[in-house]
């Protein structure tokens, strides 16, 4: 990153010198951003570079890994918000967040007195004490700010006495009773303006989002008194308390945001670092040279803190105590879905351990910005979020211009105003970014008068002006991370987009941003659609309807996107199949071979889909499909098809259905030591005792690409030097006895035979040699691999059979594998039924056919009728059930069946990579059991369950033997005396207990390892476990 | 066909068998809901009551088994079998996609492959490939493997062709293959960007047997109500006199299933959509190394072979313990 400074220098004539171009830090840049390299290249250019043009880009690429920085959602600052607290007290919050300070100021109204609670002050304070001392002295001009309503002033009345209680009547003695509850820290006890303390915080603290200039405390006041309005509001009316999962009061924080934060508090600590260093040099005494301050930037420190923030995803901003984990994840490279998906999710503000119900649930406010569909199961389900289609997240907007605007179409300042007339009937206050501007008497008039200035393009295109009959208010808001989405304008139900602004789009003469600027189409946030009257299509609008929508399926997200008749399916299905859609197989980029990553399943055939989305077609999921359109036929067969499994066609399989790669990187580094001696690579064995081990390797010592690596084959014959401390005179001419072999071994499983697809030789960020080995191996599809059709309806493969024993139509079509029919009645996916229809009408009719969510009205999507038309000509039956003859006898099935191709996915769960057994094996060192897990050769775990069922059965004598014999028998000797172990000496060939000293009263035993261990631990902390051992 | 009472059915001399029966023996009855008569009475006995005999013979098959040519070209074939059993028309099928043998590469050796397409995938893509030869000039190399085998290491055969495309010096360590070792055609191909292989894709075999459509009279504006009705053509119009016309089954063949002409309101009762079990229409499509029609003789001769061996087998066991003659008659008939 450059950037321009000036310094100043010398000793006494002081000059002012200018530097350009100084380098103080090093920025990672987003793909694909205006800053990257990438940005507005075309496809060509783009293949040029190396790079897929679908690739989705927003994410940064730091020390080698794909980073995204989540999209984080909060709720929105510096506003009003009204809420029950757990207790059920009614609180308003406003968490304030200015350039200098954030904080969070609650009022909460607590046995009918309303009280403040800040950070700063020890205990809740009396809010009648805060308006006493910001100036506001007389009860009656608080009643009067708060509205003359006599409901009010009874509501107040417990607040204003408990003040008197307090003996608090005038500004000062308000500002003394606050002294006192000041929290006091101890390190500054007493120090400096021990008056102001309680001044400062009102001033500064307390609702720290409205500025207060010269102690002109009026326009805090009646901010206040605002709360205070509302919170009255909500106490004779339950409907207005607000509410918190409400997505017009949620923010979403974008990596712009989180990365200006970070550099904000990085550039400061430079600066301080920066003085820090000048000050020690101009402490010492004697200088050599003149004052530089220019050659003291540190520039790692910003450099290194925003690779570092990012590397890890740990956000620590010391000046707002902010630590956050986990912002940053890899970017998942499991399929092209999986890596858009993971642009557009939303990070919860919670944590997902709470058991609560309301921000998971679905949002009515949700439509169309937020993915009903896409959310993970589990623990975070409801709080992880995805962006819909054509949702844009708002970034800040200058504030001055707007307000001189707002103050010139007829708002009137604050300061005008007298808390009389604040509440004025017929009159709406005016909030701007959540502060007061001032109040207008027209308010339909003020809004139509913004909202023509912003379609006129005068003002941005995403500010958003929300009328609140409820409140009475108008809020303006230009400020970052609302979320909102284009929506057709249009007047008296007619819609200004017209037949001729669309043949315009399709030429290419138009485009979106042209509907935007010439006012066709306008964004709104979710606030504002609460003014608007959206009509579903051009044709259902009436004459109050004020917007249309564009295109229904656009709530969607993308990976709910790829899902055809997802409106006919049951909705947690296509929540399953949005999971799934990321695990499935195919395609990552067009760049995929060229790429390195540590693990990557590719599809050997992948296609694009019979049905398809005009989802699909917008991201690309046709030119990067992650599946095989199936012929399926729902069907009984064999018996291999229960729950879920299917049956599949050996013959397909040998075409070339379901194979996969895999590939996964080695790394090898040719490590440089202090001593300057260095790793070597020499040339292999050809005869001798590794010569076989060898067989890969070239004869510059690494594996050759195109060679078959076997399990303990070595792919890189490498040795490091035995002295690696002492510094050595010529490192180059050291002899071969001073090196000691360090060759790696491939650790693949056995029996799978993996190639050698690639090798790289790179340097690492300490300048050493790294070389890279990516190993390919293909898979055919197995028993028990597991697939997914894309409706959430997974299974693993039951059984393989024949193509001569598999069922066969009329026509001869032999399908490529069978499901079972029970997959439907209880899942109720008729969007998979309609999937079959389809694919079988657009196999026959040469055509692909479509199925967009909500897209029968539109087009986007054809209808079954439609299907079966064209079935029926082409001469299947209309219901897509053919006449099919078995494939064992030849005579035809009792049964006309439901056959056609779907789009079926190949999972990444594989049983290559699952399967595990073992006889014996290793043991762990501390208590000598078997080892656990898959990659450590473990045993399989007889758990407290299945001990339970064998203590139920009576199984003693298994139980034995599964849970000592098997694990970790172990012989001791035993006291009967003192029931202590002993050890068993081999020189008398007896056993002695060393705390009888003796070996009279030694008995033999065997107990588990793990038990021997336990009584030693417990011996250690002071505890004796004493055996009593009895004849059996 | 609509259901009568028993009781009032018309008497069936000895030695036939009541009409609705006998087609129910012969044909496969497709309703709307379901196929229904789908099996093959095989039971000797099953009409003895009605003094008709249902047990197989020899002679009775070879005068009534007939088969008739369709269509014939040099990839195709369609030919009619008339006249004979489901199951065994079932073996000539699998026996044609599962036994006859069709060459293709089994195994590939890789000198040197630089394409993007990976070794694997590119053998797997060759062994695809049809092969251009008579499978029957050629001995089996080996016994029929399951999977293609990995050599490890490398070619067994150190490469006895040589196509000496890379200098191998001594020093160097010995030429190894990436292999499906073992070639035994040398194909042009070979060495080619596997992006040429594509176009050769045919596959073996396939065929569909038995249809035939029966139609009970259906007169006038129906008739061409049905004659639209039906998307593959299988009806016309025939005019029966006075003004009256009738739908014929005109094209049979055609018939694809779909059963459009059953679909809706009491269509169902006016025509009866059946199947006539041993009639078979076997097309039977070649890859290209033999004619389509050689195809199914060396079914037959596989199928022949088979029995042959059964036989020889249960011979020997009926010399062993005497059995039953029975069997020697299914032998028999197997073999025919």
């Amino acid at each position: 990153m450059v950037s321009i400074e000036y310094t100043k220098g010398s000793h006494g004539d002081i000059t002012v010198a200018t530097k350009k171009d100084v380098i103080i830090g090093r920025l990672p840049i987003m793909l694909r951003s205006r800053c990257c390299v990438l940005n507005l290249r075309d496809e060509a250019e783009l293949a040029r570079l190396g790079e897929c043009p679908l690739d989705p880009g927003g994410y940064f690429v730091v020390k080698g890994t794909e980073k995204v920085i989540l999209i984080q959602e909060q709720l929105s600052k510096n506003r009003i918000i009204i809420d029950k607290d757990s207790k059920g007290h009614l609180i308003a919050s406003v968490t304030s967040s200015t350039d200098a300070i954030k904080s969070k100021t609650v009022f909460i109204l607590d046995k009918e007195k309303i009280r403040v609670v800040l950070n700063q002050f020890i205990k809740p304070i009396p809010i009648m004490v805060i308006m006493k001392a910001m100036g506001i002295e007389s009860d009656q001009e608080v009643v009067q700010m708060i509205g003359r309503d006599p409901r009010y002033g009874v509501l107040l009345l417990p607040s204003i006495q408990e003040c008197v209680e307090e003996n608090v009547y005038t500004q000062q003695q308000a500002l003394e009773y606050l002294e006192t509850k000041v929290k006091r820290f101890s390190f500054s006890y007493g120090s400096v303006e021990k008056e102001g303390r309680a001044l400062s915080i009102i001033r500064d603290v307390f609702l720290a989002n409205v500025l207060v200039r010269d102690l002109h405390f009026r326009p805090k006041c009646i901010y206040v008194a605002v709360i205070l309005r509302r919170m009255m509001e909500a106490v004779l009316n339950k409907d207005a308390i607000d509410d918190k999962d409400y997505v017009g009061n949620k923010r979403l924080e974008l990596s712009g945001q989180m990365i200006s934060l970070l550099f904000e508090d990085l550039f400061k600590t430079m600066n301080s670092e920066v003085k820090k260093s000048t000050d020690n040099l101009l402490e010492k005494s004697s200088r050599s040279s003149k004052l530089d301050i220019s050659q003291h930037l540190a520039r790692d420190i910003i450099t290194h803190g925003l690779e570092r923030a990012i590397s890890t995803g740990n956000w620590d901003v010391k000046r707002f105590k902010m630590h956050r984990k986990g912002m940053t994840q890899v970017v998942l490279r499991l399929s092209f879905i999986a890596t858009v998906g993971h642009m557009t999710r939303i990070l919860p503000q919670f944590e997902k351990s709470r058991k609560v119900s309301g921000p998971r649930a679905l949002q009515p406010s949700q439509w169309g910005m937020l993915c009903p569909c896409d959310t993970p199961e589990g623990e975070a389900c409801g709080l992880v979020k995805n962006l819909s289609l054509m949702t844009h997240v708002t970034t800040d907007d200058e504030e001055g211009p707007l307000i001189s605007l707002c103050h010139s179409l007829g708002v009137e300042d604050l300061e005008l105003l007298s808390g009389e007339e604040l509440h004025a009937p017929n009159s709406f206050l005016v909030m701007f970014n959540g502060l007061i501007l001032g109040k207008h008497r027209k308010p339909q008039h003020f809004a139509t008068a913004l909202r023509k200035l912003r379609r006129a393009g005068i003002i941005g295109e995403f500010v958003s002006v929300f009328v609140n009959e409820k409140q009475k208010c108008i809020y303006i808001a230009s400020d970052g991370g609302r979320v909102c989405r284009p929506l057709v304008i249009a007047d008296k139900g007619i819609s200004r987009v017209k037949e001729h602004h669309m043949k315009e789009l399709k030429v290419g003469i138009r485009t979106f941003n042209d509907f935007l600027r010439d006012g066709l189409i306008e964004y709104l946030d979710v606030n504002e659609q609460n003014n608007a009257l959206i009509a579903l299509y051009e044709g259902e609008a009436v004459p109050e309807t004020t917007h249309v929508e564009i295109e229904p399926f656009t709530i969607l997200g993308v990976c709910a996107g790829l899902i055809p008749f997802p409106h006919h399916n049951q909705s947690p299905r296509n929540t399953y199949q949005c999971a799934m859609g990321k695990q499935a197989m195919g395609n990552i980029a067009y760049n995929q071979l060229c790429r390195m990553d540590s693990l990557l399943y590719l599809l050997v055939y992948p296609q694009r889909p019979l049905l398809t989305t005009r989802t699909i077609e917008l991201v690309g999921y046709d030119k990067l499909g992650a599946g095989q359109n199936a012929t399926v036929a729902v069907m009984s067969y064999s018996g291999y098809d229960i729950e879920d499994a299917i049956v599949m066609n050996k013959s397909s399989l040998d075409r070339g259905f379901g194979r996969c790669i895999v590939t996964k990187k080695l790394t090898a580094i040719n490590q440089k030591y202090a001593n300057n001696t260095m790793d070597r690579i020499i040339r292999p064995q050809r005869v001798g005792r590794d010569a076989e081990r060898m067989q890969i390797l070239d004869d510059d010592g690494l594996a050759a690409p195109g060679e078959i690596i076997r399990p303990y084959d070595i792919y890189i014959n490498k040795q490091s030097p035995i002295n690696k401390e002492i510094s050595v005179h010529s490192p180059a001419g050291l002899p071969d006895s001073a090196y000691k072999s360090a060759i790696q071994t491939y650790k693949g499983p056995r029996g799978e035979t993996a190639v050698v697809d690639r090798v790289a030789l790179t340097s690492d960020k300490d300048n050493n040699l790294c070389i890279k080995f990516l190993i390919r191996h293909t898979r055919r599809p197995e028993l028990g691999d597991k697939f997914s059709s894309r409706h959430g309806q997974k299974g693993v493969c039951g059984t393989i059979i024949q193509q001569e024993d598999f069922p066969f139509s009329e026509r001869g079509i032999c399908p490529d594998l069978i499901m079972n029919p029970h997959g439907f009645p209880s899942r109720m996916t008729i969007g998979k039924m309609i999937e079959l229809l389809g694919g079988k009408a657009g196999v026959s009719c040469g055509r692909f056919h479509y199925g967009s969510a909500f897209g029968e009205p539109s087009g986007h999507a054809d209808r079954v009728e439609v299907i079966s038309e064209t079935l029926v000509k082409h001469g299947f039956s209309y219901s897509g059930k053919d006449f099919i003859y078995s494939g064992i006898t030849g005579s035809p099935l009792q049964a006309y069946i439901f056959m056609g191709p779907i789009y079926y996915q190949k999972l990444k769960h594989m049983v290559l990579d699952k399967m595990h057994a073992r006889a014996s094996g290793p043991r762990v060192m501390l208590t000598r059991q078997p080892t656990e897990g898959r990659s450590r050769d473990g045993g399989l775990r007889l758990g407290e369950m299945e001990r339970d069922c064998l203590i139920a059965y009576g199984a003693s004598m298994l139980i034995y033997e599964r849970l000592m014999v098997s694990s970790d028998p172990f012989e001791v000797q035993v006291c009967r005396a003192c029931g202590l172990l002993g050890y068993y000496n081999y020189k008398l060939k007896a056993g002695i207990c060393s705390t009888c000293k003796n070996g009279d009263n030694i008995s033999t035993m065997k107990l588990p390892y793990a038990c021997k261990l336990l009584f030693q631990e417990l011996q250690s902390m002071n505890i004796v476990p004493r055996l009593k051992l009895a004849e059996a | 066909m609509p259901r009568v009472s028993a009781l009032e059915m018309d008497d069936v001399p000895m030695g036939q068998l009541p009409p609705h029966i006998q087609l129910q023996r012969t044909r496969v009855f497709c309703a709307s809901d379901a196929p229904t008569q789908t099996e093959n009475i095989q039971y000797s006995g099953a009409y003895a009551s009605m003094g008709v005999d249902n047990s197989f013979r020899l002679d009775d098959f070879v005068k009534n088994f007939r088969v008739e040519v369709a269509r014939l070209d040099e990839d195709d074939i369609e030919f009619d079998m008339i006249g004979i059993d489901a199951a065994l028309a079932n073996a000539f099928r699998r026996i044609l996609i599962a036994e006859v043998p069709t060459m293709a590469i089994e195994k590939v050796l890789f000198a040197n492959n630089t394409s993007v397409i990976p070794d694997e995938v590119l053998a797997h893509r060759l062994g695809l490939i049809p092969i251009k030869a008579d499978p029957r000039l050629f001995e089996y190399m080996s016994v029929k493997s399951d999977q293609l085998e990995w050599l490890p290491n490398g070619s067994e055969f150190q490469l006895v062709t040589d196509n000496s495309t890379s200098n191998s010096n001594s020093n160097s360590k010995p030429k190894t293959y990436t292999s499906f070792s073992r070639s035994q055609t040398s194909l042009p191909e070979f060495s080619e960007d596997s992006i040429a292989l594509k176009h050769n894709d045919i596959t073996i075999a396939k065929l569909g047997p038995g249809q035939v459509v029966l139609l009970e009279n259906v007169e006038d504006e129906k008739a061409e109500e049905l004659v639209k009705k039906c998307p593959v053509n299988v009806f016309d119009i025939e005019d029966i006199g006075e003004g009256k016309r009738r739908a014929t089954v005109a094209r049979p063949r055609a018939c694809t299933l779909c059963r459009e002409c059953i679909r809706g309101d009491d269509w169902e009762n006016r025509v009866a959509l059946r199947r006539v079990k041993n009639h078979f229409i076997f097309t039977i499509e070649s890859s290209g190394a033999l004619p389509p029609e050689v195809l199914f003789t060396e079914a037959v001769k596989v199928l022949e072979s088979k029995c042959e061996q059964h036989t020889s087998v249960i011979w020997t066991d009926l010399t062993e313990d005497n059995g039953s003659t029975e069997l020697k008659l299914v032998i028999a008939n197997q073999k025919a």
